[in-house]
């Protein structure tokens, strides 16, 4: 009952919500190094639509997934070389 | 020409020896014939857990390497006429077979019976390729926990790799009691982060381990609860729409209400 009470007034963090988030970010690491070629064809569309607007280093093009204790990013670092002056 | 379905799940322990038992048992007992093939090479269990393992003549690498005719390696069930097994060999190495011979194995049972259920091992290696070689569907086992719905997501992308799409979800080892206490995901968590469809829903249950202890599938006990939850899943294999078991009330009123036999 005392238990029921307190999660009534939200005193305790649910387990199973710590697992489920924990649950999604690890697949979004899964799901991406383990799809062969997902981040090489995401780059290589990046490169199309940056290109309408920029001249970019694709050499120097890095796309990766940068994970903390509670979110996963898509980093980027894209080398500039020109920005068209317009479109 | 009959139908072939994996169990499989990445994760060991998770309960896919005991699936397929249970539905290859209870597919049988509404009268379909039946044949449940041990992929386990190394790491046989089904024969015990169908309480078969004093009959085992010949195995499955016996009739891959032509040692004898698949018939003659089948064990038939003590309990149903239309119920069969194959077993694993328990000598060999998992490389002892390959994917193509397994296809082979498939079509020539599936001429034969309306269903085809065979037991995959653990891992994502050979064993599984194996396993997975020749199957029309799959079934994928997970508990409600992370380990174990990670490697099930995993499992999902290879299956499509291997041409097996929209795999079937059993979440199996459900306690109402830690449901309730939000200490375990919910089928509703499991679904949305794995979106596949939903087979069924199976508790954790002690008849699982006294009916494995005598050899006696649960689905053949009337007043098991896991068993009820087997039975369902057999309905909806066969094309019904039963309800899930309401493993995961968590309203107040409901379970009041059940607690004096109102519902
Ligand atoms: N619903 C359940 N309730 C209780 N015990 C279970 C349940 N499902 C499986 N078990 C037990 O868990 C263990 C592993 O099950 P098993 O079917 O052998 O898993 P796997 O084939 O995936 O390795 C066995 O001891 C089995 O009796
Ligand atoms: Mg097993």
């Amino acid at each position: 009952m005392l238990e029921w009470l307190s999660r009534l007034f939200g005193a305790t963090e649910q387990s199973k919500d710590k697992a489920k988030e924990r649950l999604r970010l690890v697949l979004v690491q899964d799901r991406a190094i383990l799809s062969p070629g997902l981040l090489d064809a995401l780059k290589e569309e990046m490169i199309n639509v940056l290109s309408k607007y920029m001249e970019i280093d694709e050499q120097g093009l890095e796309v990766n997934l940068d994970s903390s204790d509670d979110s996963v990013a898509l980093v980027a670092n894209i080398p500039v070389r020109k920005v068209k002056r317009k479109l | 020409m009959g139908k072939s379905i994996v169990v499989t799940s990445g994760k060991g322990g998770v309960g896919k020896t005991t699936t397929a038992a249970n539905i290859g048992t209870g597919l049988a007992q509404i009268g379909r014939r039946v044949c449940l093939v041990d992929a386990d090479i190394g790491l046989r269990n089904l024969d015990v857990v169908m309480g078969l393992e004093n009959r085992i003549v010949y195995d499955l690498i016996d009739v891959v390497e032509g040692h004898c005719r698949v018939r003659s390696a089948l064990i038939k069930d003590k309990r149903l006429d239309n119920l069969f097994l194959l077993p694993a060999a328990q000598t060999r190495e998992k490389d002892a077979v390959n994917p193509e011979q397994m296809k082979v194995l498939m079509e020539e049972l599936k001429k034969e019976f309306d269903y085809v259920l065979v037991d995959c091992p653990a891992g994502i290696e050979q064993g599984f390729k194996n396993a997975v070689a020749g199957a029309d569907v799959a079934i994928i086992v997970t508990t409600p926990e992370v380990s174990a719905v990670r490697d099930a997501d995993r499992i999902v992308g290879l299956l499509e790799a291997s041409e097996l799409y929209e795999p079937h979800l059993i979440i199996n080892r459900i306690r109402p009691d830690m449901i309730r206490k939000g200490d375990m995901m919910t089928t509703d968590d499991i679904i949305d982060i794995l979106a596949i469809k939903l087979l069924g829903i199976v508790p954790d249950d002690e008849s699982i381990i006294i009916s494995t202890n005598r050899g006696e599938p649960a689905v053949l006990d009337k007043k098991s609860l896991s068993g009820q939850a087997f039975r369902n899943i057999v309905r909806r294999l066969e094309g019904a729409s039963v309800p899930f078991l309401p493993l995961e009330e968590t309203s107040m009123v409901k379970r009041i209400l059940r607690l004096f036999g109102r519902s």
